[in-house]
């Protein structure tokens, strides 16, 4: 090899993943069946400008093992320019293909600058010569040198086609001369294609074709420091179409020999490929004669073998094939592609194989865990595919229980970790807690769970009794993160040293380390979400349980000690200061708008149907983990592919729920006359605004605001008593999860967590997608102030309609306890069915309610902190003491009650 | 320009400004100091277009400048983040392009001016921003037509050619390629910038963003496939910046501090934003962060990007004083 070589770096190239070609990389594979001109197939889908279809070609090949993606587009029939730019473009949606780097292939130069300006990687053009002369070669070379990409030339120039040994090293060293010389072009960049032709076609002069190629590929690899050599193998063989078993064996010998000669990347159907070593000794003797020119009467001696060899079979691609693998790879299989059809009988032959039932989950079962483990680790799974997996480990497993439980009546030992987990008191979300626990059973981990609403002494009780090593507290509500501070209090007053985990949507780390990590002198751990919790579970029970129980608290403590140093920072107004900078509406211009309705109206079974087309999907994704916005999400470059699957999935659900009508759904709205009064709002009996009904109370911003912002309160987009206005109040409460237990109680029967988890995020879904529903019946009916209004959904999530429907426990009024007036004054717990815990919370879980202000100028916005002043008010106009006002309002005081 | 510059990164860390957004929302400003008198009666509302600040309160981007050279910046950014006529288009003001680059530019070499005046041995420089613009040219916006895109390379490349022109007849010191989400963005820039002769002799700077743990840009690519799709165009240093925390950034700062040829930049956020959308990473903990990257000798350049302050910045000058730059070697 050439000294120089040293020196130049490796041809380096890109899709959304890099390509480096080390002298390690044998061969670089190049797919070839995105190519109009090779692939009849593929020329008819773009014909058909099926270009969904089209993709999944290529998809076949980057599953096939290319590496590099040719695309070519050179019909006569077709716009290859605009078939070029459309395909490029749908590659770069799908992150499975677009992960490898694309060669652009075309014999037209608009094409290739088209395709260029398409990629955000380092692609390869393919291809350029000295066809046309210098000038065209080098101005073409330097463009795409401009756009940093790999080149393919074409050992071809104006006398046409190098066709022997001594054209084929002229050119190329011309070529070669010119980009390095004049361009200054990477040596690594340069890709030779020295010209594969077919061999054995009878033609005296095409005896050395596949010799001269080799010879001509080494003289390149030696002269010509940095440069690659490629080509298409399939050509070599041309003369032998129709015998596949023939061209098979020549392709495999054509490699094998171009490889050792330097060949290091190329064309090659992958089908269309024998073994090497499984080539029949007399076939590969007679295709070596011809490949490389070993005897006068090769080609005939060829001929005369393959009359005997042809093969009337065509090879498919076996799509079961895996099932003839060995029941570990069969089972580690089905694990990782969470196929669930052969569970039963791999585990009955593992079982056979392993004898013990223990001994095929710490066996196949875990081998295969951890491989999904590993790759939802490093992000190569996402958590859809992973509860999958989770499935097939749970039926597997479920199927060796019974084995199991004889083996335990001889045996005690227990697990090697038992984690109990629960949603605290008062709260009764447990999609994520469900998470988690699948996630940490799949690594192994023994899981009790207690459920939602569970007490500090049942939580305590059972740790105890069940000795396990750590507790995992879950929650969404507010109220849940003082239980979680309770519970913590109760550890430590029983003298407990285990490990606390806290999760859940409303909690966070600041909050885990102000509050709770103080109360409990044993290992606090805010865990993020269900990936964090392997790592944290497995570092707390490992040997650096010390050293991270130090860590953390040292964290926390900082945490803390910034906290304090922060708040302090913060100004605020006195309450009075606050109102004085209320929002103030001009209730001069505003014309005052009487609802159709005064009073409730409630619908009972509320047509699911007529409910999903107000989905909002994006919250959907975020229950599963997956970060995007839909419908933007299903086409997402890292997540896009798991994203529509599960969407299929939810949907499929969904027309089985509707066709069931396994769920239902029910709403009540109210709307009565009102009037603020400060930072209240009082509610009338009748229309002539004497009598009062209740009074609902909201809080207001105290935070000291930049020039000219106010400080915000609700009630002031109501009208005041003092003034002449007839101003109204709304009130909502629906649920879309009524009979949702039993669903979940079928679902927990079957092991199946994705389908419960999935129940239960959609009928989470339908409620919020019901409150939308509802809110435009609304303000096009009910109250009708916007009769004529036409917003498709996208334009109702985004919130563009007149008005707003905070709900009690969300920023804007974060006091959950006014749910209580809410619910009464609309009679929501008889109507709709919902019930609210002692917590407030909301039960079924899939419910929403909430306040209607119809006011033009109303918006959302966050209370923030509030000080002493305004609570001690507040209590006072609710007619509570001061120290239940700071219970609920906790998460938003200012100080430390 | 060149020459000098990569002198100085051979011999120290340079320290780049930090969030000129955050700056500009301490003031609290409103829609009058956008629009000034000049553009009172403009068809659109223009609260919120930072970049024209430069020219209705240049008063208050000088400040803004003169506060990060105070805090010890060697390189300060242009507000010119969002200047090219496919992002001022929001605001219809697309025919402002040429004016608002080259008052930027003007206004933050004058001020760089002053202060190598006032400390000849410590030399200001200005960095032109070129930021990603508001659309994806390898993401189509419309699920239903995944082949389709809201800008085309073409288009960019005639936008950041027209920003780049204005800077650089500006007289900026570098040019800084930055926030790239979608690597196609950064490759029109690159390409406009390579087909503007003046720009030889500007060095270039390009920096990425990974967008999330996933560790990738929000295009998809991991940060090497990055590193190699843009390392055809004459670059002097490479980095992150945006999105992540310093904490965050580290295993891809990594990436490029074994394989990038170039200089390496990091510039990330004041932490992640908190529960109200707020970096309140303090610049201690900033500075503690940063510091294992300096003691590690990863990086040549640092800065801040969203939510850093004064303090934060002055906090990086002070450290990397102590420490020496990463080496730079050629690497296979």
């Amino acid at each position: 090899m050439n000294n120089n070589l040293k020196d130049i770096p490796y041809l380096k190239l890109s899709g959304l993943e890099p390509l480096i070609v080390t002298p390690d990389v044998n061969f670089v594979n190049i797919g070839e069946r995105t190519n109009v001109t090779g692939s009849r197939r593929f020329l008819r889908l773009i014909k058909e400008e099926n270009y969904e279809e089209a993709l999944s070609v290529a998809l076949d090949q980057v599953r096939g093992g290319a590496q590099i993606l040719d695309v070519n587009m050179d019909e006569a029939m077709i716009d290859g320019k605009k078939a070029m730019v459309t395909f490029l473009n749908m590659i770069a949606s799908e992150p499975e293909i677009s992960r490898i780097p694309i060669m652009i292939d075309s014999s037209k130069w608009e094409i290739i600058e088209a395709g260029l300006k398409c990629l955000q990687g380092k692609g390869v053009v393919n291809s350029i010569s000295l066809k046309e002369g210098e000038q065209t070669f080098l101005q073409q070379a330097s463009t795409v040198k401009a756009f940093g990409a790999a080149v393919v030339v074409m050992a071809f120039d104006k006398d046409g086609q190098a066709d022997n040994y001594d054209r084929r090293v002229e050119i190329c060293e011309r070529s070669y001369r010119l980009l390095v010389d004049k361009l200054n072009f990477n040596p690594q960049d340069i890709i030779f294609d020295p010209n594969v032709f077919p061999v054995a076609t009878g033609i005296e002069e095409h005896r050395k074709n596949a010799l001269d190629y080799f010879l001509a590929t080494k003289w390149i690899r030696e002269n010509l420091p940095g440069a690659q050599v490629s080509g298409g193998v399939s050509n070599v063989s041309f003369s032998f179409r129709g015998n596949n078993k023939v061209r098979e064996a020549m392709h495999s010998a054509f490699l094998y020999h171009a490889i050792q000669h330097g060949m290091n990347m190329g064309i090659v159907n992958p089908t269309m490929l024998e073994v090497y070593d499984d080539i029949p000794k007399d076939l590969l003797d007679r295709v070596e004669d011809v490949l490389l020119d070993r005897r006068d009467d090769a080609t005939e001696r060829l001929l005369e073998l393959a009359e005997y060899v042809k093969s009337d079979v065509i090879k498919t691609e076996d799509v079961q094939e895996w099932r003839n693998a060995s029941v570990e790879d069969r089972l580690s299989h089905a694990l990782i592609k969470g196929i669930i059809d052969f569970v039963d009988e791999d585990t009955a032959e593992a079982l056979e194989k392993y004898q013990q039932p223990i001994k095929v989950i710490e066996g196949p079962l875990m081998d295969g865990m951890n491989v999904v483990g590993d790759l939802f680790g490093s992000g190569k799974m996402f958590l859809p595919q992973v509860v999958k997996s989770a499935r097939v480990m749970k039926k597997s497993v479920a199927y060796l229980e019974p084995y199991m439980e004889a083996e335990r009546q001889k045996n005690t030992v227990r697990n090697n970790c038992r984690i109990l987990l629960a949603t605290v008191k008062g709260d009764v979300h447990d999609i994520g807690k469900n998470i988690v626990g699948v996630v940490l059973a799949c690594n192994g981990y023994e899981i009790i769970d207690l459920g939602v609403m569970v007490p500090a002494d049942k939580i305590l009780q059972t740790a105890v009794e069940q000795q396990v090593d750590m507790i995992g507290l879950s929650g969404l509500i507010t109220p849940s993160l003082d239980e979680m501070v309770y519970v913590a209090k109760e550890m430590e007053r029983t003298s407990m040293k285990m490990p606390l985990l806290i999760g859940g949507a409303t909690t966070s780390r600041l909050h885990t380390a102000v509050k709770i990590d103080p109360e409990y002198s044993g290992t606090v751990l805010h865990v993020l979400d269900a990936s964090r919790s392997v790592p944290a579970v497995s570092a707390l029970k490992g040997g650096q349980n010390q050293k991270l129980h130090h860590k953390t608290k040292q964290e926390y403590t900082d945490l803390r000690v910034s906290h304090a140093a922060r708040t302090s920072q913060k100004q605020y107004l006195k309450i009075a200061e606050a109102r004085e900078n209320g929002f103030k509406v001009d209730w001069n211009t505003q014309k005052s708008y009487k609802p159709k309705l005064i009073g409730t109206k409630v619908y009972q079974n509320y047509p699911l149907e007529e409910i999903r087309d107000y989905i909002d999907w994006t919250p959907f994704f975020q229950t599963w983990m997956l970060k995007g916005k839909f419908p933007a999400i299903l086409k997402d470059g890292i997540v896009g592919s798991e994203a529509s699957k599960l969407y299929k999935d939810a949907n499929q659900i969904l027309d089985s729920l509707v066709r069931e009508q396994s769920l239902r759904a029910s709403a009540v709205v109210g709307i009565f006359p009102a009037a603020s009064r400060g930072d209240d709002v009082l509610i009338y009996q009748d229309a002539d605004r004497k009598e009062l009904r209740e009074t609902v109370h909201f809080l207001r911003q105290q935070g000291k605001k930049a020039r000219g912002l106010p400080n915000f309160c609700l009630a002031d987009f109501i009208a005041p008593e003092t003034i002449e206005y007839e101003d109204y109040l709304g009130f909502f409460a629906v649920t879309a999860g009524l009979g949702i237990e039993d669903l979940l109680a079928k679902y927990q029967a079957q092991h199946d967590d994705y389908n419960s988890i999935m129940v239960k995020a959609i009928a989470d879904r339908l409620a919020e997608g019901l409150a939308e529903l509802m809110h435009e019946k609304v303000r096009k009916e009910l109250w009708g102030y916007a009769p004529d209004e036409a917003y498709n959904n996208q334009m109702l999530i985004d919130e563009k309609y007149r008005g707003i429907r905070p709900a009690p426990g969300y920023p804007a009024c974060p006091d959950h306890t006014e749910k209580r007036t809410l619910f009464e004054l609309i009679n929501a717990e008889q109507k709709s069915g919902i019930t609210l815990t002692e917590s407030f919370a909301m039960y079924p879980a899939a419910a929403v309610s909430g306040y209607y202000i119809g006011n033009p100028e109303s918006r959302y916005f966050g209370l923030g902190k509030i000080g002493k002043d305004q609570v001690v008010d507040y209590a006072i106009r609710k007619g509570i003491s001061t120290e239940v006002a700071e219970k609920w309002l906790k998460p938003n005081l200012n100080y430390n009650a | 320009m060149k020459g000098k510059i990569e002198t100085l990164l051979n011999e120290r860390i340079l320290v780049l400004d930090g969030a000129m957004g955050t700056s500009i929302q301490s003031y609290g400003l409103t829609a009058e100091d956008y629009h000034g008198a000049r553009f009172k009666d403009h068809s659109q509302d223009l609260m919120g277009n930072n970049d024209l600040l430069s020219i209705t309160r240049p008063d208050l981007i000088r400040e803004i400048h003169r506060d990060f050279l105070e805090a010890g910046a060697d390189i300060i950014e242009t507000n010119t983040f969002n200047s090219t006529s496919i992002s001022q288009a929001d605001y219809n003001t697309q025919h402002l392009v040429h004016e608002i680059n080259f008052s930027a530019a003007k206004l933050a070499k004058e001020v760089a001016q002053e202060f190598t005046e006032k400390d000849p041995q410590k030399p200001r420089f200005v960095a032109g921003s070129l930021g990603p613009t508001n659309r994806t040219a390898s993401i189509s916006p419309d699920v239903n037509n995944p082949g389709f895109r809201s800008v085309c390379f073409d288009d960019l490349v005639a936008a950041y050619t027209e920003q780049t022109l204005a800077l650089v007849e500006a007289g900026v010191d570098l040019l800084l390629v930055e926030t790239i989400f979608d690597t196609l963005n950064a490759k029109a820039a690159l390409f406009a910038i390579q087909s503007i002769p003046a720009c030889g002799e500007i060095p270039l700077m390009v920096s990425a963003t990974i967008t999330d743990a996933s560790g990738r840009t929000l295009s998809g690519q991991t940060t090497e496939a990055f590193l190699i799709s843009v390392s055809h165009a004459p670059i002097t240093s490479i980095g992150l910046n945006c999105a992540l925390g310093a904490a965050q950034l580290r295993p891809y700062l990594q990436v490029l501090a074994d394989k990038a040829p170039y200089f390496v930049s990091v510039h990330p956020n004041a932490g992640l934003p908190n529960e109200f959308g707020n970096y309140d990473q303090s610049p201690e903990q900033m500075a503690d962060q940063i510091e294992e990257f300096l003691k590690e000798g990863m990086i040549n350049i640092v800065g801040g990007c969203c939510g850093t302050t004064p303090a934060h910045i002055e906090r990086m000058s002070n450290l990397a004083k102590k420490y020496s730059p990463r080496h730079l070697h050629q690497l296979v």
